[in-house]
């Protein structure tokens, strides 16, 4: 049996009487790539922000890292990295200064965050970019060092929400690539996304539609449930009855 | 503590990157010390005086003369009638008409007493109050020499009273002296609570908030990280102010550098708090903006700056005793003109503090990192 990272059970997080998510329970092994699916509004981000530590739930239960949600969100915050929907990098600090920065705040230690630093512009190949200012780089580059940056303090978890939205398929393989890494190296991945190739990269997928988890397992399981070619159309036959719709 | 280091290093950072508000800055505090004192001269120089000599006698031409001679009056006209005169005033040629009435001189002479009118353009109230008093002083002394007057006063103790006085601090009454440290209070307010107010929520505006909020930063060690940099280019601004009043106004504080930065240390913490509180509770730039505007307002018509806090209706007065910037204005004036020590301005250091730690207080328990 493996470690289990996350675990919820029964999440709820209420605006008022709107369910943003209701009712949700899955648990997240350790070092597995998790994917996190559904359409606009149906909870995804939400569902996310609480385990992130970010957003208060209405009710039910989590535990991140072995820490409950509710009294213990700042010891998850030592232990994860987030990667936002908003690029979230400053984009008037250059691409050090960014590094520098996050590692700082993640106190890893100085002479740390030089060597990590120099490897990193190594592998993203942006060492002759490193004092650029970040605004300065296209969107590819970017998303790739927000990832670089979220899992440069070595989380056990690093959440990403929509991670590759608005980047070109070869920039899209290569991000995978990086997730791989990370995953290899024993950090676990939770991701939210709406390609559906991106699913089948995944180790396990949730279907999220309107608020509650409609579908959790393995990708080739699913298809083979829902009597599938790919995870497309399983996505469909889940969210075709979702009512609420747009962002 | 090495968190507050990284966060200090990366605010720096960006206040030094952006070059227009570094330089906006600086700038400001100096052009505008220099220009706007000299809009916000309230001496009553030349007062525009229109005559009707209904006499038309050598008393009345004496009188005339004493106030001209008196350096306050510019004679724009001597008009024929009294009507004619107000047609001055109405068309703001005269602030003043000096009514002298047929058989003046023959009046006082005979009767030892006569009256003349004076009809005053009370629009602008202080200039009216200024001018009036003006005349009324060079009447009083054109009356004094009259030898009917001099006749009079044969033994020494039927003189009356007699009155001497000296202005002290600022013995000519120069108002730029009054003006001068407290618009420097005002630009060192404007700065300050505009840059504290914009900066964190221009953070949430960017959605970088969401990035510092998922990490292990205390609050506290956040707000200190704004609030540090803003409170060392505020001491900055504020020296920069007072080589200004210095340079271009001879004004050299009379009391301590010392009492004085300790004050302005205080003052800044408090101003900053208020600041970032704007910001905790405001969600985009624009609003900010707004708010950190709307306090503003009050801060600079309640504060004593144009006007006298004491002479103010009681609520008022309560208002002005609510806005810190009142206190530090008062302060400046008293440790810059007249050298007041530490005992003398502990009240207002006592109101300092405590709006210090109620603004930053409050503003860290605003600031939410799970919503």
């Amino acid at each position: 049996m493996a470690e289990k990272v996350i675990v919820c059970k029964e999440l709820t997080k209420r605006f008022g009487d709107f369910y943003a998510v209701n009712k949700i329970s899955f648990a997240v092994n350790k070092g597995e790539i998790f994917g996190f699916l559904g359409a606009n509004g149906a909870g995804k981000t939400t569902a996310m922000r609480i385990l992130c530590g970010l957003s208060h739930p209405s009710s039910g239960e989590a535990q991140v890292a072995g820490y409950d949600v509710y009294r213990q969100a700042e010891s998850i915050k030592k232990n994860i990295g987030y990667m936002s929907q908003k690029f979230s990098l400053y984009e008037n600090l250059t691409v050090a200064e960014n590094i520098e920065f996050f590692g700082g705040v993640y106190r890893v230690p100085a002479a740390e965050i030089q060597k990590r630093s120099d490897a990193l512009l190594q592998k993203l190949g942006l060492t002759g970019e490193a004092k650029k200012l970040v605004g300065a780089l296209p969107l590819g580059w970017k998303q790739k060092l927000a990832f670089s940056v979220a899992i440069f303090h070595r989380p056990r978890i690093v959440f990403l929400d929509e991670p590759t939205g608005g980047v070109d398929p070869v920039t899209r393989r290569q991000f995978w690539d990086m997730i791989y890494e990370a995953a290899a190296s024993g950090i676990t991945v939770f991701v939210t996304t709406h390609y559906m190739d991106e699913a089948e990269y995944c180790d396990r997928v949730t279907i999220m539609v309107d608020g509650k988890v409609e579908a959790l397992d393995a990708p080739s399981r699913l298809k083979a449930q829902f009597n599938a070619n790919n995870m497309d159309e399983v996505f469909y036959q889940l969210a075709r009855g979702a009512k609420r719709s747009g962002d | 503590m090495s968190v507050l280091r990284y966060l200090l290093k990366k605010e720096f950072r960006q206040i030094f990157r952006d070059k227009t508000i570094l330089a906006m800055m600086f700038a400001m505090p100096t052009v505008q010390l220099i220009i706007l004192p000299l809009a916000m001269n309230f001496d009553v120089k030349q007062v525009n005086l229109a005559v009707v000599d209904n006499d038309h006698s050598s008393y009345s031409r004496q009188m005339v003369n004493t106030i001209g001679a008196s350096g306050y009056f510019r004679m724009v006209a001597a008009a024929p009638s009294f009507p004619a005169a107000l047609q001055y005033i109405e068309r703001e040629k005269a602030d003043l008409v000096l009514e002298i009435p047929a058989g003046f001189e023959r009046n006082l002479v005979r009767e030892g007493q006569q009256k003349v009118g004076i009809s005053i353009d009370a629009i602008n109230g202080t200039k009216a109050a200024i001018g009036g008093n003006y005349l009324l002083t060079a009447i009083t002394d054109f009356n004094k020499d009259l030898p009917v007057n001099t006749a009079a006063r044969l033994s020494p103790a039927a003189g009356g009273i007699d009155l001497t006085w000296s202005n002290w601090y600022n013995p000519l009454a120069i108002y730029k002296f009054y003006v001068v440290p407290a618009v420097l209070v005002l630009l060192l307010t404007l700065i300050g609570g505009f840059m504290s107010a914009l900066n964190i929520v221009r953070e949430k505006e960017v959605g970088t908030i969401e990035q510092i909020n998922v990490t292990p930063i205390r609050k506290w060690e956040f707000i200190l990280g704004k609030l540090i940099p803003f409170w060392l280019m505020g001491l900055i601004v504020f020296t920069l102010g007072l080589l200004v009043a210095w340079g271009v106004y001879g004004i050299w504080p009379v009391g301590s550098f010392a009492l004085l930065y300790l004050f302005a240390a205080i003052y800044l913490v408090a101003l900053l708090g208020f600041g970032l509180l704007v910001s905790t509770y405001t969600s985009n730039q624009l609003q900010a903006m707004f708010v950190a505007f709307f306090f503003m307002m009050i801060f600079m018509l309640m504060s004593g700056l144009f006007t006298s806090v004491d002479s103010m209706p009681p609520w008022a007065r309560l208002i002005a005793h609510l806005t810190p910037i009142t206190h530090f204005i008062k302060v400046m004036r008293m440790i810059v003109l007249k050298g007041s020590g530490f005992a003398d301005v502990q009240r207002e250091f006592g109101y300092l503090v405590v709006f210090a730690l109620i603004l930053n207080g409050w503003a860290i328990l605003n600031y939410r990192k799970t919503s």
